[in-house]
C-alpha cells in the first residue's frame, strides 16, 4: 500500500473531468445531474456544504443550551417533586455508586456533543484555513465524528424507557422534562450538519497547498 | 486543470472514485474475503464476500421477525411497594405523549421503530430478489438508495443502551423482571451490526447493475 502522504500522483475524479456518485461509486462526466445508476444527484463538490454545516452546527448549538439548563426528568415520590437535568443524572448516579453508568451518560449526553461541535468547527474551519494536521487526520476525525454522534441519543431512550416504566401510585413517578426535546434536537442538528460536510473538501485544500 | 477528456462508459466503468475524498482508482476484481482500501484516505472501498446476498437478506428477515416479536412480548415490568407497572417498547416509547411532547414521541417510534423496519424491508425488497433468483425487483436501486440514506437514523442498538442505563437508574426502587421483547430487541441490534457489516455497498451496486443491464 501507498504511503498516505504521497498523494501527489493521484487523480481525482474532478481533475479528471468527471464526477463520482457518493452513493454508489459509480463515474459520469462532470455536467451529468443525476446518477446513471442509482438515480443520486450528482455533485462534483458540494459548494454550499460548509453553509450547511455551520448553519445546522449553530441551530444544535442553540438547543443544546436549554438542554443542559432545564430538567430532563421530573421525579416525583411521595408528593415530593425533584428535578434532574443532565448534569443532575450524572451526579444522582455518583452518588449511588454507579461509576460505570456515570460514565456512560456524561460521555453520551456531555462528552460527545461537545467534542462533536469543536471537531465540526475546527474542520469546517480548517477547509477555508488550512492548517498542518494531514488530510488523513482530518477524515479520520469526520469519520469518528459522523459514527459516535448518533450514540447521544441514549439519554433521550433513557428518558422515555424511564418516564413510561416509573408510574408507581403514590410512590414514585417519572416524568419527562423539556430539556429531552431540547437535547433531542440538538442531535439530530448535528448529525445533519455531520452529513452536509463534504469530506473531499478536506482533500481538495491539501491539493492547493501543496501546489 | 487538464482538458476534459470524453471517457465511454466501458472506460468509466473501468474506474471507481472514492466517496471520501474522490480519489479515481482503477476497478479491479478483489478476491472473496478480502478488502480494497483508498490509497488517499484508506476508505474501504470493496470488501465482497462470499454468498453475502443471501446471507443478508436472511439476516434482514430475521430482524423484522425480531422486531415484530419485540413489539407483541412485555418488554419490562416493575414492581415497588405492592404497586406494579409494565411497560411494551410502544409504552416506552409514547412516554412523551401529552401535549408538547407529542412530536418527540413520534420521532422516539421512528427512531426506534418504524426506520429500522423501513430499513430491512427496502434491503429485503432491493436483494431478496437477486438473492432467490437473479434479476432485481423493479426500483431495486431506489430501495437500496433509501436504505442507505435511513443508515444514521436507525437507531434500534442505541436504544438497546439506553434501557441498560434505565434499567441501572431503577435498580435501587423497584424490582424489576425483564421480558422476552427486551432479549429480542438486544438480538435486533446484534443481527443488524452483522447485517451491516456483511453489506458492502459498492458491491450491492455493482451486482445491480450488472444484472439490470442483462
Amino acid at each position: 500500500m501507498e504511503d498516505p502522504g504521497t498523494t501527489a500522483t493521484i487523480l481525482t475524479a474532478r481533475e479528471a473531468g468527471l464526477v463520482a456518485c457518493t452513493g454508489c461509486g459509480r463515474l459520469d462526466h462532470i455536467g451529468e445531474p443525476t446518477c446513471s445508476l442509482c438515480g443520486a444527484s450528482l455533485d462534483s463538490r458540494d459548494e454550499q456544504s460548509l453553509q450547511k454545516v455551520w448553519a445546522w452546527m449553530i441551530a444544535g448549538l442553540i438547543a443544546y443550551i436549554p438542554a443542559n439548563l432545564y430538567p430532563m426528568l421530573e421525579t416525583e415520590t411521595l408528593g415530593r417533586v425533584s428535578d434532574s437535568t443532565i448534569i443532575g443524572g450524572v451526579i444522582e448516579l455518583i452518588h449511588h455508586g454507579s461509576w460505570g453508568v456515570a460514565a456512560i451518560v456524561f460521555v453520551a449526553s456531555v462528552v460527545i456533543p461537545i467534542g462533536k461541535f469543536l471537531a465540526i468547527m475546527f474542520l469546517a474551519y480548517s477547509i477555508k484555513h488550512p492548517d498542518r494536521t494531514s488530510s488523513l487526520t482530518r477524515q479520520h476525525l469526520y469519520e469518528a465524528v459522523e459514527f459516535i454522534g448518533r450514540w447521544s441519543m441514549i439519554d433521550v431512550f433513557v428518558v422515555a424507557i424511564l418516564s413510561s416504566l416509573v408510574h408507581l401510585g403514590s410512590v414514585v413517578n417519572v416524568n419527562p422534562g423539556i430539556a429531552a426535546v431540547s437535547f433531542a434536537l440538538s442531535v439530530a442538528f448535528t448529525m445533519l450538519s455531520a452529513q452536509s460536510f463534504d469530506s473531499r473538501q478536506i482533500w481538495d485544500a491539501d491539493r492547493r497547498v501543496a501546489a | 486543470m487538464p482538458v476534459a477528456k470524453a471517457y465511454t462508459r466501458a472506460e468509466l466503468d473501468g474506474l471507481v472514485a472514492c466517496p471520501a475524498c474522490d480519489a479515481l482508482h482503477r476497478r479491479v476484481d478483489v478476491p472473496v474475503g478480502s478488502r480494497s482500501r483508498c490509497l488517499r484516505c484508506h476508505t474501504v472501498l470493496t470488501a465482497p464476500r462470499n454468498s453475502a446476498m443471501t446471507q443478508i437478506v436472511m439476516l434482514a428477515a430475521t430482524g423484522v421477525v425480531l422486531m415484530v416479536a419485540a413489539m407483541v412480548f412485555p418488554f419490562l415490568s416493575i414492581d415497588a411497594r405492592g404497586f406494579s407497572q409494565n411497560s411494551s417498547v410502544l409504552d416506552a416509547v409514547m412516554a412523551f405523549s401529552d401535549g408538547i411532547m407529542l412530536p418527540l414521541s413520534i420521532a422516539t417510534v421512528a427512531l426506534i421503530v418504524f426506520l429500522p423496519l423501513l430499513r430491512l424491508g427496502a434491503v429485503i425488497y432491493a436483494l431478496a430478489p437477486m438473492a432467490i433468483g437473479y434479476a432485481p425487483a423493479k426500483g431495486a436501486a431506489r430501495a437500496f438508495r433509501l436504505a442507505q440514506a435511513l443508515k444514521p437514523w436507525a437507531m434500534a442498538e442505541i436504544f438497546i443502551i439506553g434501557v441498560a442505563v434505565a434499567l441501572v437508574k431503577i435498580a435501587g426502587l423497584a424490582t424489576l423482571t425483564i421480558g422476552p421483547a427486551f432479549w429480542a430487541f438486544a438480538a435486533l441490534a446484534l443481527v443488524m451490526a452483522l447485517k451491516d457489516t456483511l453489506m458492502c455497498r459498492l458491491t450491492v451496486w455493482k451486482t445491480l447493475e450488472q444484472r439490470r443491464l442483462s
